[in-house]
């Protein structure tokens, strides 16, 4: 798969001393959807930052687009779109002017067609004359993506676009990365909602601690570190798990009505018949029964206490 | 060479410009004319001539160069300085511009708008004062040096800044008093020894003697001197700059 983001031996150390980058080996593939998740202070933003220009790397190489960052500046940054996670914009500038700025600062000749086309894309364009400051908080998030795409990026970073925008926008938002993503753009996003994640990402990666623990296809991750299980209602309360049963990955809800059992669905023999055929036997009745599978989030949690 | 940057940062930074038309021009403007009226006008009236001058018409190079040094600082330091606070530095950054597509985008747009303010007050002392300017195009390039000069003064400023306070500072503490220490409203050849000698360590006397000469043929110091000091203040505010983009002091950890 051809790489679009080849990261190589980053490190970044701050003045004060922080690491806030370990040794980091990151290659972002060419019109994916990349997640990359991490607790607060794992080193996301760094990242991010490092990639696209705004902090200097202490060591280590970044190429975008084959491009280098530090030697082949222009280029690579040139293909590159950021949204930051704060909501930094001119306030006293009117959306078509801070649009338009931004696509100069990329070196791009005026194009109002094009920026007609971002801006009506992102339900923007009645508010085109309108002063940011004068703008909600969810039309300024719009703003900084149609700032970030006025120059027709091929790499665009979301770092935490959805942070504190209501869900009717965040679903506006996934469809319009979606759409990026049919258009050839390589997208890399940071988030806390590891639903959104789950929803969008073709590729998930875990940073912790400034080093990267996984990168790994968001579908293999689910079957690989999912779990799941099969939560059975009992018709009378157990106070602990009969003898005959311990051999089982079993546990007792709470007041003893319910019996968890865990287990892997890619196993081949998942017991779930010896399991309830032993119940029977132990005249332990059954009323009611369901399965839930591990989350995104379930997986995202256990991975970063483990490191 | 990015030229799509540095006009979009120029058209950017005079925009603000327009916006706040009151305060960036009309105040300025302002302020010096009342110099002119109680100075000039007023008291002028009853001094006598120096170098030949009119007390009047004496002093217009340096009220222009007041207003002109104090306003290419504010205009450049602010110009840098509001996107470091409010965050959107981030663009410039990531964008692919070099150092000195930056530098010309801001400082370009400050000296501009520093440029503008000294031939509108030249223009509004022409109401109070009858002046003639003997070397217009030496008068040009003054202005244009000191504008440049200082507005990249202010670049520096601006980034040396972490809070307003800060960016008062030089201007108001240090420029300001420069200017009025030296030779703006008298000639430093009226000053008794030692402060003629001592007044010479202020480099604003080079400026504002460089300026009159181009005025009135008449200089505290000689022209040569000036030009060589303005140009050598010009280099080291580059000589500023170039160590601010290389070490990514206060812009870039």
């Amino acid at each position: 798969m051809e790489s679009v983001i080849s990261v190589q031996a980053l490190d970044k150390t701050y003045d004060s001393g922080f690491s806030a980058l370990r040794n980091v080996h990151l290659d972002i593939h060419k019109g994916e959807i990349f997640a990359l998740l991490g607790p607060n202070g794992a080193g996301k933003t760094t990242l991010i930052s490092i990639i696209c220009g705004i902090v200097n790397p202490t060591v280590g190489t970044v190429k975008a687009d084959g491009y280098d960052i530090v030697k082949d500046y222009r280029k690579a940054r040139g293909k590159i779109g950021l949204v930051p996670q704060e909501l930094c914009t001119d306030a006293f500038e009117s959306v078509w002017a801070t649009v338009s700025f931004s696509r100069g600062l990329f070196g791009k000749a005026p194009n109002p067609a094009y920026l007609e086309q971002v801006l009506r894309q992102l339900s923007l364009w009645e508010k085109k004359d309108a002063k940011i400051r004068e703008l909600s908080g969810g039309m300024k998030r719009r703003v900084m993506i149609a700032k970030a795409l006025s120059h027709e990026p091929d790499i665009l970073f979301l770092d935490e676009p959805t942070a504190g925008v209501d869900v009717e926008l965040r679903r506006d938002m996934w469809e319009m990365v979606r759409e990026l993503r049919e258009r050839g753009v390589t997208i890399i996003l940071t988030t806390h909602y590891i639903e959104e994640a789950e929803e969008m990402a073709d590729r998930i990666g875990v940073i912790n601690k400034g080093e990267i623990i996984l990168v790994e296809d968001k579908s293999v991750l689910m079957d690989k570190l999912g779990q799941k299980q099969l939560h059975l209602t009992l018709d009378h309360p157990l106070e602990e798990i009969p003898s005959g049963l311990n051999g089982a990955s079993l546990a007792l809800g709470e007041g003893g009505h319910t019996l968890i059992y865990s287990y892997d669905s890619h196993d081949d023999n998942v017991g779930v018949a010896n399991l309830l055929s032993n119940l029977s036997t132990q005249g332990i009745n059954v009323k009611d029964l369901h399965s839930t599978e591990s989350s995104l989030e379930d997986i995202f949690v256990n991975l970063v206490k483990e490191h | 060479m990015n030229l799509y940057a540095i006009l979009a940062i120029y058209k950017f930074e005079m925009a603000r410009t327009w916006r706040t038309l009151m305060q960036s021009i009309a105040s300025p403007v302002l302020s010096t004319t009342l110099y002119f009226v109680v100075f000039g006008t007023a008291i002028g009236s009853r001094m006598g001539e120096i170098d030949g001058v009119s007390y009047g018409a004496f002093i217009i190079p340096g009220l222009v160069m007041l207003s002109l040094l104090s306003e290419s600082i504010s205009n450049a330091s602010f110009g840098i300085f509001f996107p470091k606070f409010s965050g959107t530095i981030y663009e410039v950054l990531s964008a692919p511009v070099s150092p000195f597509e930056i530098v010309a985008g801001y400082v370009g747009a400050a000296a501009s708008k520093s440029m503008l303010l000294g031939l509108l007050i030249l223009a509004t002392a022409r109401i109070f004062v009858d002046y003639q300017i003997e070397h217009p195009v030496w008068m040009i390039c003054f202005l244009a040096l000191t504008a440049v000069t200082f507005s990249l003064f202010g670049f520096i400023i601006g980034i040396w800044a972490d809070d307003f306070q800060k960016l008062q500072v030089i201007p108001l503490m240090v420029i300001t008093p420069l200017t009025f220490l030296g030779g703006a409203f008298y000639s430093i050849n009226m000053l008794p020894e030692p402060w003629q000698s001592i007044t010479l360590f202020n480099p604003v006397v080079y400026l504002i003697s460089g300026f009159r000469w181009a005025f009135y043929g008449v200089a505290d110091v000689h022209i040569a001197v000036s030009f060589g000091m303005t140009l050598f203040f010009l280099t080291l505010c580059l000589t500023g700059i170039w160590w601010i983009f290389r070490t990514g002091y206060r812009i870039k950890s």
